[in-house]
Order: structure tokens, then C-alpha cells, then sequence
């Protein structure tokens, strides 16, 4: 909220010595395949580019020659002629666009496509470190800002510095002492030209970085619209964006004053040394030692590189750019995707128990799931922070529920998360049907676990593929079924277009408990091995929770399965119930058996409190609140 | 809302028709799920009424406060184009005079040259400086401004728009549709001044050298301007297609990224990256489209050129021989002509980013253009004192009735008094209408008939400002702002000092656990609060509406379930904040109601119920039915 406190800006990579070249070098595998069209583009403009000087050599033969002549063939043939030129630059004009038009847009897509690649591959801890904004600027705006750099900066520099090499050879071979006063220049313009550089990548980036943050301002204020309405205006939202909006803004005029004065000395330095070889030409010619012809001439040439030897200074300040974008592009990509240890090695390996793609009720019985002395820590807490689970150590045999019971924070949430290796676990192992999960690829855990989150998250797609992202070869009759057990079948009958009505993003808003529901019916219709589940009738109402409850029983007989439960209700439908306390595994038995004898279970599922030690106590604060569920 | 279609569910009772119009409908809540369909497709097209021309009236209203600047620029792009046009006179003059001065030992006109020269040198860059930097000030506030003006039109726009436009468009509008302005901005002022410069200039000096040249030269113009017209036609048509393409690969975008945990628990990532490459893939022809038809703007307009040239020349040539015109004429008219339709290239860039700015324009005014459902009032009136000893508010539901546009009751005519300081549960089956009564409340929308009055003032005659002084609704969602706690909290007053925020927190019982966090109420809660719970976070919610300190709090309750404790936690919290408040809580839980000195029992809209709770359970009609099914459900 407050941008200087927070800063949401990305975590930035350790600061190597930055250079321009490097950065831009890194984009080569990129450009590899648009080489040929890039470079022949290069070439075609350099082509176009000398057209242009011959195409007043061209006129002025044919005003001096055939014109003032009265020679009616030389002019026809002089008129002919220009219309070639002009029709064969036309021509290399367009070329050159047309070379490097698809490619490059392609080149952008392929590095769009990348970037959104790597990022569904980072792992967890790396999206909730860095905000939305700061990766959608780099997938949209600094790509856009590349491919720029690409079509127009890196052709233009090429040909522009071609045009100015050329050019002084041609000063020089004119008259080398004129081409020298103008050579002059040269070292103090390099000189100035890198120190702008230096001065200008640092700026640039900033205000690529702050573009990051202000997309990031407005994200959060859109999705968190209902809460900034509730309480009218979020003031120190709005405070953030306008201070945001305001340092972009001054960030862009600093940018702004480097390059005024850049273009300054780019537009003056030259200039006056062009003044003082015009004095010293003319002197030259009153002494004789120059006609009049060669000075006009070379004072010409000299005027034909004023516009690329100006174009330098916004050439370097889109190089700059591009690198700057360059560097935040691979801020991501340079990310490391944690290496996938079991991946192809358990692959080729003889499967463990259980069939890999079969895992039916009926499978044969295996191990279940086990946790041994899992530790986990968030690999970004400090090290002396406490870890999150401390040692937890937990066994749910084949086709048992078990729920997980827990005060709030007690780490419930992240245990879940180790199990489909949304996060992997410090130290310590996890084992489904006795295999070691970090022997398996990430995909192949999640093939046999399937989960439903706590907040359930639909995506842009129909209700039916929705559901079926659970299991992919799933036919109807599956479908059906998950949509029956989760009660949803009916609300999913109803929708204006039923199975096939677009819901998330771009569809239909469903309430939260119908995408509960949903995101139930998803995690059970592959009839998955393993069945993990987040509290999965907390946005349902009495009697809804009621129907599923009994539904998800029937599933539930031949699923292994571990459910995080708030209430005795959820906790109903679990053969044992295990007490996740301060990190640790605390008891596990029967609901009444620990409701017998664990005081902290008690306290979590009654709410009696007489026992000291809660952790959550709340003060009694009076008033009428007597616990409603003393019946339990 | 009126009518059960599906008798089945009692999630979805909506009858709307597909072919109504956009509604002041809810989708955000628990309640109403559903919006028509048209307009859904409306959205996905991404294209929302626009009137004619107003990205032009856009672009005009954002220069017109800067236009002093404006034509600031402008003078001092001309002197300094002046300067430069300067030197070829000089170089001219040099020879034609100070040669032969010096020949005859006068200095005089060298010196007078090379003082002339720095001059022009100096005040080219000089002035090229000047003119950067004012033209950057005046884009860099029309950008400011464009930014302000998206975002708080945003923020005021309904829920119901937000629910319909979805977050992926709207962060496109104001990211990559403001950088097609900036592209135009920041070259096209002097990009546009140079060109017309150099051909009024080159122009102006054609018919000095003979008249018929200069016509000439004109009428060459006629096919140029045609063909700027088909381009602009043309492009804008791809333009706008591209303008939505990227939108569509953002919204994939934002969408995987904030999904990232279920797009990894169920292997989502090869789907995603085909239907991302699809989306990426489309929008990577739009915009190969776009360069082809800037590519064939180009190509054309230079051979029209070409032909020009040489037919102008041929022209002269024929008119020198028949003695019409001199041959000196011709010499320096044809070179001049040549560089007549130099500046072709930079027009053809201007007009694409012109013609790309256009289309973002047109997207954002469209999205300006939306009216919020609830307006300001045009003459705002205050709320009325609170005496010191009277709790809360009185709201009444005054002869209300709400319909959608195309008829449909949603709450029939009906008429409810909230005495002040009363805490009234609201209770029913989801889609009975709670949601829309409570939202009448905290007028996210206003009545179709009647009015909703605090204290005797209609809520429509206050300001957004003064309404969410007297009300604050709470949402069942738990989203937190990247930030600090302390500022999470600080939300429902924002100019709140720390020991504020503390005993805010403190008296919901949230302190706790705030002082264990790594920084304490500094933490930062990361992006959307990733490691704080459920309950914490509704803790926190409630401690920002102690800090806000309303009259009148509308609490939709959040359906999630915590355990016991953590219920308690919050219940205990939510005694505090609905203290001394009159409020309407949506009520999802038995020990919610049990609090409540009033319950209201909705069906179809209407209230079939209505007393103190004790005295519902104790009776026969629903509420004593649903307080049984809760009770088991807590056994």
C-alpha cells in the first residue's frame, strides 16, 4: 500500500556489472530463428539507404546534363531512371518491413510464450513472492519495447553507424583536412554518449520497475473491489497509486532531462565543428587551395549525416531500454524450475506398488500415505524463524479418511500443500503406497493426489471442463457421477447453457458455495488414488452440507484420503481424526476417543474451554455468547 | 430472484432472461450467481458502447489543460527547426560572399558566419532541449491523468460491471492500452511539427521557385491523401482486433498466474500453455497484420512518390524546353521536390501509432463511458448529528420495491424499519434475496421504487464519503492488500495512528497473533495475504470496521468455516464491532442469529419471518426448522 514501505517491486537478481551489449547478446537464441529476415532487412536498408544518395546525383545530372542540353532523349532516358530508383526504393522500403514483420512479431510470441511456460513451471514460494503486475509488465510492455528494439532500434543502429563510417570516408577522400575537424568530434561524443548511457540504464530500469508496481497497485484495487466498496474508497490504495503514478511520472522526466541533454550535445557538438571546417573551408578556398565545388560538396555529404549521427541519441536511449527489458525479462527466466529429481529416473524405473494409471476402489491395498518427520520451513523465512511443521508424522492406511484437525494457523493448509508438492518439504519424507514422492516427477504425484482447495478457483473454460481439469479421461458417466456427489448437478442442469456454460474469469460468476462445489466434483471425478481435501463444505449451507456429507461418503469408503476439518460435521466423515498442534501430530484416534481424552481436541471441536494452555483463547467478552454446540 | 427455476437447488433461483439488459444485478455476493448472457458476450467481444468519436474527444480533453505547453513546443520546435534550416544559407552565403571577402582581406563576413553558425549550433540543441523537455512534461501528465482517470473510474464503476468485465481487461486498459498513448505521445507532437515544417517549408519554397511546381507538387498530394484514408480505415479495423487479442492474453495471463496453486495440483500446465499459445498465437498475427498494413502504407505512398518525382520533373523539363520556366528553377525545384516527400517515413510511423493510440483510445473511452449505477448526488446533503448517547442509526426500508430493468421483482414492495443500535440477522435459503437488501444498504445499488433512509436522509443525497462514514458493508471475501497488517487494517481509517490500529486489533483479539508475525504489525502480508488464515484474515477485516467506526455495519458473514475456537475468536470480535452499531448481518451460522436481537427470515424475496430469536425457535415456521438442521449439524 504504501509503495516506499512495501515497494512490491521484485525482488531484484544480484547486480552484475550491467552491460548493454550483454543483455542485449542474451537475446540471440530468440532472434536465431529470424536471423536471416533480420539481417537481410539490415542489408536492404543499408541498400535503400544509398538509393536515397543516388537519387540526387540522378536530378542534378539531369539538370546540368540533358535539361540545360535541350537533349529530349536524355531527358526521358533521366526521367525513367529517377522513376526506377524511386520505384526500386519504394520497393526495398516495404522489403525491409516485410522481412522482419511476421518474424518479429513472432519472436515476441515466442518469448511471451516462454516467459508464461517458465512461470507455471516456478515453483509456489517464487509466485507468492513476486506480484502479478511485475510479471505481466514483463510479459507485455518490455516485450512490446523489444520487439521495437528489434524491428526499428537494431536495424537502424546498424545502417545509421554504416551510413556514418561511410560517410567520413567519403569526407576524408573528399578533403582530409575538412574530414579530420569533423573526426574531432567523434572521441568526445563516444566519451559522453557512455557516460548517458550509464546514467540513463539506471533511470530507465527504475521506471520499468515502478511500471511494474503501478500495475501491481491497480491489480490488487480491481480484485479487491468488494472490500475497497464496502469501506467506500480505499484511501491509502488510491494514495499508493497516485504516489506511484507521480514517482513514474518523475522518473520519466528525469529520463526526459538526460535525454535533452543528450540530444544537446548530439545536436550541437557536431555542429559546431562542422561550423569551423565551413570557416576553414572558405579560408582554403580564398587561399586557393580549395574550389569552391569540393566545399559545396563535402559541405552536402557533411549534411547527409546530420540525421544519423542525431538519430544516435534516441538509437542508445532505445538500446538502453531494450536492455533494460532484456534484464527483466530474464530476472524470470533465469529463475531456476527446482529440477524434478525423481522425473525420467522414475520413469524408467520398475513402477512400486499399484498400477500408475489404474488407481481404482479396487486397486490392490498398498501402503496409503505417510509422512515421516516432515519439517517444513518457507524456504524465504528467516532461519531462526520457528519452522511451520516441526516433525510431523502421520499415516492414512489405504481407503482410510483421516481428517486433519487443527487450531487456526496450526499449519493444516501447509501440510496439504507438501502432499501434491506445491511445496516441497524441508526435511523429512512423504510416501504414497510406500513410494518416497520426491522420487516422482511433480506430475505424477499430482496424477495420483487429487485436491480441492479452500478457495475454490474456477477458470475460464465450461462447467464441464472444469470439472474434468480432475480427470482427464473421465467419460460422462464419471462426470455425472462427481457432479452428483457434489451436489451440483442440479445448479449445473440449471445454468443457461448447463455443462457447457463458460464460468471463471471470462463467464458466468458463480456464488461461492456452487464453486465449491464444483471444485469438489473436480477433485473426485478421476476417482483419484489419493483425495486431499481443504475444508470442502465450508461455503455450503446446512442442508446442502448435509446431501454432499452423505454423497462424499460413499466416495470416500474407497479413498485414501486426508480432509482438514473446522467441524464435527466434517469430521464425521473420517475413520480417525488426526490433531495437528504447534507443528506437530499432537494425537490421532476416533472423534469420541479423543473427544474423550485430548483436552486441546475438545476445546477445538466443542469450544470447552476450562483447560488452560489454549493457544487462541479469546477473552471472554461476555455478552450473550454462550456456545451453541454444547450438544456435541 | 423471484421464481425457484430449478426446485431442486436452492443455489441458483435465477430467471433472468439472456436477452435482458445489463442489470444492477450482484454477482459478487453469495447470492445472485447469474448475469444475462448478452452482455456476457458483449464482454468477451471486449467491445462496450462507445459513442462516435470519442477517442478523439478523449485525446482533445486530456491536451486541452496543457494546450499553453502545447503550443510552447510548438514555437520552440520551430526556432529550432529555423536553426537548423539556417545552416545551408549559411553555407550558402560563406561562399557566395565571405570567399570573395576574404579574398579581398575582409574578415568581416567570415566572422559574422561563424558567429552566425555557433549561433544556430548552440540554439538547435539548445532549443531540441527546451522542446524535449516541456513536451515530456505535458506527456507525462496527460499520462498521469489517463492513468488517474481509468483507475478512479474503476473504483467507481459497480461491482456488478467488475464482476462482468473481469480484472484482466480492465488491468489491460490501463497498462498496455495507455502505453499505445505513450508511444503516440512521445514522438508524435514533434514527429507531427517536423513534418508539417518541413512541408510548408519545402512547399512554401517550390512555389517561390515557380508557381506551376508548386501546384504541382499539391496535386501530388491527392493520392497520397487517399491512401492515408484507406490505411486509416484498414488499421484501425486491426488495430481494435489487437487491442482485444492482448487483452485476451492478459486475462490468461493474470488468471494462470493467480491460480497458480490449482493450475499445479491438477497438471493444468500443458492445457494452459496450448490455450495460451492460441491466445498468444492470435494475437501474434493481429500483429503481424498491423506491420503488414503499415509495411503496405509505406510501399504505396513511396511509389506515389516515385512517380511524382519523376513525372514533376519530366514536366519541368518539358516546360524549361518550351521556355515556361528557368532552368535554375528546375535545378533547385527538383531537388526540392525529392525531399518533399522525405518526411513519408516518419508519417507512416506517426500515423501507425496514431491509428494504434486511436484503438486504445476508443477501448478506454468505452470503459469511461460506463456510468456508475449510483451516482453522486448533485447537491449532497450531511447526515444529520448522532446525539452521544443514542447508539447506531435508524435505517428504514421505505415503500422499497427492486426490480431488474426488464421487470422481475427481486424484493416485492416492502417496508422495514432497523431500529438503531439493533443487531438483525438475516436469514434464508441462498438467491431469498438477502444479499440485495443488504447491498440496497450499503447502496452498491439503489431501489427501483422508494427509498433506503439513515436517520431520515435518503442515502442517495450522500456523498460517497459521508455514506461510508454512516455504512460499511464487510464482504465474505478475506482479500488482503499487498502491504503491511497495520495498513490492511488502517483500510477503514486511513489517516489512523499506530496505537489506533493497535487497539483496534486488540479489541477484536486479533493482536495476538499480529504480535507473532516475523515484523509484528509491519509484516508484510505478501501477495493476497498467502500466509495468513482464513480466520485471521476475518479478524483483520473486523478490526478495519472497528477503526472505521460506522453507524451502521452490514456484515455479510463469511461461509468458511473456522474451528471452534477460531469461530469463537471471531465471534467474540464480532460482538465488538456490532456494539453500540445498528446492524444487518447476513447470517450463515446458529451462533450468529443467537446474537442478534432480531431475525428476519427471507423467502422469495420477501420476509416471512420476523422476530426475536428465542421466540422463532420456539415456534413452528421455518426459522425453527433451520435452527434444528444446525443444531444437528453441529452434534
Amino acid at each position: 500500500m504504501s509503495p516506499t514501505a512495501s515497494s512490491p517491486a521484485a525482488p531484484t537478481a544480484p547486480r552484475r556489472k550491467r552491460s548493454v551489449v550483454r543483455a542485449l547478446l542474451r537475446l540471440w537464441p530468440y532472434v536465431y530463428p529470424a536471423r536471416v529476415r533480420v539481417f537481410s532487412a539490415a542489408a536492404v536498408a543499408v541498400v535503400a539507404a544509398s538509393m536515397g544518395l543516388v537519387m540526387p546525383l540522378v536530378l542534378k545530372w539531369m539538370v546540368d546534363g540533358p535539361v540545360a542540353d535541350g537533349d529530349t532523349g536524355g531527358v526521358w532516358l533521366g526521367g525513367l531512371v529517377l522513376l526506377l530508383v524511386g520505384l526500386a526504393e519504394a520497393l526495398l522500403f516495404g522489403l525491409r518491413r516485410w522481412l522482419v514483420a511476421r518474424p518479429l512479431a513472432r519472436v515476441e510470441a515466442n518469448m511471451r510464450d516462454a516467459i508464461y511456460r517458465h512461470l507455471q513451471r516456478l515453483p509456489v514460494t517464487f509466485h507468492d513472492r513476486w506480484p502479478t503486475g511485475q510479471l505481466l509488465s514483463r510479459a507485455t510492455g518490455d516485450l512490446q519495447l523489444l520487439r521495437m528494439f528489434l524491428a526499428f532500434g537494431l536495424t537502424f543502429l546498424i545502417v545509421n553507424s554504416a551510413t556514418i563510417l561511410i560517410g567520413f570516408g567519403v569526407l576524408l577522400s573528399q578533403d582530409w583536412t575538412l574530414g579530420l575537424v569533423l573526426v574531432l568530434p567523434v572521441v568526445p561524443l563516444i566519451v559522453l554518449c557512455a557516460l548517458f548511457e550509464q546514467r540513463f540504464s539506471v533511470v530507465a530500469r527504475r521506471a520499468q520497475d515502478q511500471m511494474g508496481d503501478l500495475t501491481t497497485v491497480v491489480e490488487e484495487s480491481i480484485l479487491g473491489i468488494r472490500i475497497i466498496k464496502g469501506f467506500g474508497r480505499h484511501r491509502s490504495q488510491a494514495r499508493a497509486f497516485k504516489l506511484l503514478s507521480g514517482e513514474l511520472r518523475d522518473t520519466e522526466m528525469r529520463k526526459a532531462r538526460l535525454l535533452a541533454a543528450i540530444w544537446l550535445v548530439i545536436l550541437a557538438l557536431p555542429e559546431l565543428f562542422l561550423g569551423a571546417a565551413l570557416v576553414l573551408g572558405v579560408s582554403q578556398v580564398a587561399d586557393g587551395q580549395l574550389t569552391a565545388g569540393t566545399l559545396v560538396a563535402f559541405m552536402a555529404t557533411a549534411m547527409v549525416l546530420r540525421w544519423p549521427v542525431e538519430s544516435m541519441g534516441f538509437l542508445l536511449a532505445l538500446c538502453n531500454e531494450a536492455a533494460t527489458a532484456t534484464d527483466r525479462y530474464f530476472e524470470v527466466l533465469d529463475t531456476e524450475i527446482p529440477d524434478e529429481p525423481g522425473g525420467r529416473a522414475a520413469a524408467e524405473a520398475p513402477r512400486p506398488a499399484g498400477p500408475p494409471d489404474g488407481p481404482r476402489p479396487d486397486a490392490p491395498p498398498g501402503d496409503g500415505l505417510r509422512l515421516e518427520d516432515v519439517v517444513f520451513r518457507y524456504p524465504d523465512a528467516p532461519p531462526d524463524a520457528p519452522p511451520v511443521l516441526d516433525g510431523v508424522t502421520l499415516h492414512v492406511r489405504t481407503g482410510e479418511t483421516m481428517a486433519l484437525v487443527g487450531a487456526t494457523g496450526s499449519g493444516k493448509t501447509t501440510l496439504l500443500a507438501l502432499l501434491p508438492r506445491l511445496h516441497e518439504v524441508t526435511s523429512g519424507r512423504i510416501t504414497l503406497d510406500g513410494v518416497d514422492t520426491a522420487t516422482l516427477s511433480r506430475a505424477e504425484v499430482r496424477e495420483r493426489i487429487a485436491m480441492a482447495f479452500e478457495e475454490p478457483t474456477l477458470f475460464s473454460a465450461s462447467v464441464g471442463e472444469n470439472v474434468l481439469m480432475g480427470g482427464e479421461d473421465a467419460d460422462e458417466a464419471e462426470l455425472a457421477r462427481a457432479l452428483r456427489v457434489s451436489q451440483a448437478d442440479g445448479f449445473v442442469r440449471a445454468l443457461p447453457e448447463g455443462l457447457e456454460t463458460e464460468v471463471g474469469e471470462q463467464g458466468l460468476s458463480l456464488s461461492g458455495g456452487q464453486r465449491q462445489r464444483l471444485a469438489l466434483a473436480r477433485a473426485v471425478v478421476g476417482r483419484p488414488r489419493f483425495l486431499v481435501l481443504d475444508d470442502p463444505l465450508s461455503a455450503l449451507d446446512v442442508h446442502t452440507e448435509a446431501r454432499v456429507e452423505a454423497a462424499l461418503r460413499e466416495v470416500l469408503v474407497g479413498t485414501t484420503a486426508l480432509v482438514v476439518a473446522h467441524r464435527p460435521s466434517t469430521v464425521q466423515l473420517a475413520d480417525r481424526v488426526a490433531l495437528l498442534s504447534e507443528g506437530r501430530v499432537a494425537a490421532v484416534g476416533t472423534h469420541t476417543a479423543l473427544l474423550r481424552e485430548n483436552a486441546e481436541y475438545r476445546r477445538l471441536m466443542t469450544g470447552e474451554s476450562q483447560l488452560s494452555g489454549g493457544r487462541t483463547q479469546s477473552s471472554p467478552s461476555g455478552g450473550p455468547l454462550t456456545a451453541p454446540s454444547r450438544s456435541a | 430472484m423471484t421464481t425457484s427455476v430449478t426446485g431442486q437447488d436452492t443455489d441458483h433461483d435465477d430467471d433472468r432472461r439472456p436477452d435482458e439488459a445489463p442489470l444492477p444485478a450482484g454477482a459478487g455476493g453469495s447470492d445472485e450467481p447469474f448475469e444475462p448472457i448478452d452482455t456476457a458476450d458483449a464482454y468477451t467481444d471486449d467491445r462496450l458502447p462507445t459513442p462516435k468519436g470519442a477517442s478523439r474527444r478523449l485525446l482533445l480533453s486530456l491536451l486541452r489543460p496543457h494546450r499553453a505547453r502545447v503550443a510552447l513546443a510548438a514555437v520552440l520546435l520551430l526556432a529550432q527547426q529555423a536553426a537548423v534550416q539556417a545552416v545551408p544559407l549559411l553555407v550558402a552565403y560563406a561562399i557566395d560572399s565571405g570567399v570573395p571577402a576574404l579574398r579581398d582581406d575582409d574578415n568581416g563576413p567570415l566572422i559574422a558566419i561563424a558567429v552566425a553558425y555557433l549561433l544556430c549550433a548552440l540554439g538547435a540543441g539548445v532549443l531540441q532541449s527546451f522542446f524535449i523537455l516541456i513536451s515530456a512534461r505535458v506527456n507525462q501528465s496527460v499520462l498521469l491523468d489517463l492513468r488517474g482517470r481509468i483507475y478512479r473510474h474503476a473504483q467507481a464503476l459497480s461491482l456488478d460491471f467488475h464482476d462482468r468485465y473481469t480484472s484482466g481487461r480492465l488491468i489491460s486498459r490501463s497498462t498496455s492500452d495507455v502505453q499505445s498513448l505513450r508511444e503516440l505521445l512521445n514522438e508524435g507532437l514533434q514527429e507531427m511539427l517536423l513534418i508539417l515544417v518541413s512541408l510548408t517549408y519545402i512547399g512554401g519554397l517550390l512555389f517561390y521557385l515557380d508557381v506551376g511546381l508548386g501546384a504541382a507538387a499539391l496535386v501530388s498530394f491527392v493520392p497520397l491523401a487517399l491512401l492515408v484514408r484507406s490505411y486509416r480505415r484498414r488499421s484501425a479495423e486491426k488495430f481494435d482486433e489487437r487491442s482485444t487479442a492482448i487483452a485476451a492474453v492478459i486475462v490468461k495471463f493474470t488468471e494462470t498466474v493467480n491460480g497458480i496453486r490449482p493450475v499445479k495440483a491438477f497438471r493444468r500446465e500443458k492445457a494452459n500453455d496450448a490455450s495460451f499459445d492460441r491466445l498468444n498465437r492470435h494475437h501474434e498475427r493481429i500483429n503481424g497484420d498491423t506491420i503488414m498494413e503499415m509495411c503496405r502504407f509505406v510501399v504505396l505512398s513511396r511509389l506515389i512518390a516515385a512517380v511524382a518525382v519523376a513525372g514533376i520533373v519530366l514536366w519541368g523539363a518539358q516546360r524549361v524546353r518550351a521556355g515556361d520556366m528557368e532552368l535554375g528553377a528546375l535545378a533547385a525545384g527538383a531537388l526540392y521536390i525529392r525531399r518533399l516527400y522525405d518526411p513519408l517515413d516518419r508519417f507512416a510511423m506517426l500515423l501507425n501509432s496514431y491509428q494504434a493510440a486511436v484503438a486504445s483510445l476508443h477501448k478506454i473511452s468505452g470503459l469511461l463511458a460506463q456510468r456508475p449505477d449510483v451516482p453522486e448526488p448533485e447537491a449532497p446533503a450531511p447526515l444529520p448529528e448522532r446525539p452521544a448517547d443514542r447508539p447506531g442509526r435508524e435505517v428504514v426500508f421505505e415503500d422499497v420495491r427492486f426490480a431488474y430493468r426488464t421487470g422481475g421483482d427481486v424484493l416485492p414492495r416492502f417496508r422495514l424499519t432497523l431500529a438503531a443500535g439493533e443487531t438483525t440477522a438475516l436469514v434464508g435459503a441462498t438467491g431469498a434475496g438477502k444479499s440485495t437488501l443488504a447491498k440496497l444498504l450499503a447502496r452498491f445499488y439503489d431501489p427501483t421504487e422508494g427509498r433506503v433512509l439513515l436517520d431520515g436522509t435518503d442515502l442517495r443525497q450522500l456523498t460517497t464519503t459521508e455514506l461510508r462514514r454512516g455504512v460499511v458493508m464487510v464482504t465474505q471475501e478475506a482479500f488482503l492488500f499487498s502491504g503491511t497488517v497495520a495498513e490492511n487494517i488502517a483500510l477503514g481509517k486511513p489517516d489512523a495512528s499506530p496505537e489506533e490500529i493497535e487497539a483496534a486489533a486488540r479489541a477484536i483479539g486479533a493482536h495476538d497473533f499480529i504480535a507473532e508475525l516475523p515484523d509484528g504489525y509491519a509484516t508484510d502480508v505478501r501477495k493476497r495475504g498467502g500466509r495468513i488464515s482464513a480466520g485471521q484474515r476475518q479478524l483483520v477485516a473486523f478490526a478495519r470496521v472497528l477503526l472505521a467506526n460506522p453507524a451502521v455495519v452490514i456484515l455479510d458473514e463469511a461461509t468458511s468455516s473456522l474451528d471452534i475456537p477460531g469461530e469463537r475468536a471471531v465471534q467474540d470480535a464480532m460482538v465488538t464491532v456490532l456494539r453500540d452499531r445498528t446492524a444487518l448481518v447476513i447470517a450463515h451460522r446458529l451462533s450468529t442469529v443467537e446474537i442478534a436481537d432480531r431475525v428476519l427470515v427471507m423467502e422469495q424475496g420477501r420476509v416471512v419471518e420476523d422476530g426475536a430469536p428465542a421466540d422463532l425457535v420456539a415456534g413452528t415456521g421455518r426459522f425453527s426448522d433451520l435452527h434444528r438442521a444446525w443444531r444437528e449439524s453441529l452434534a
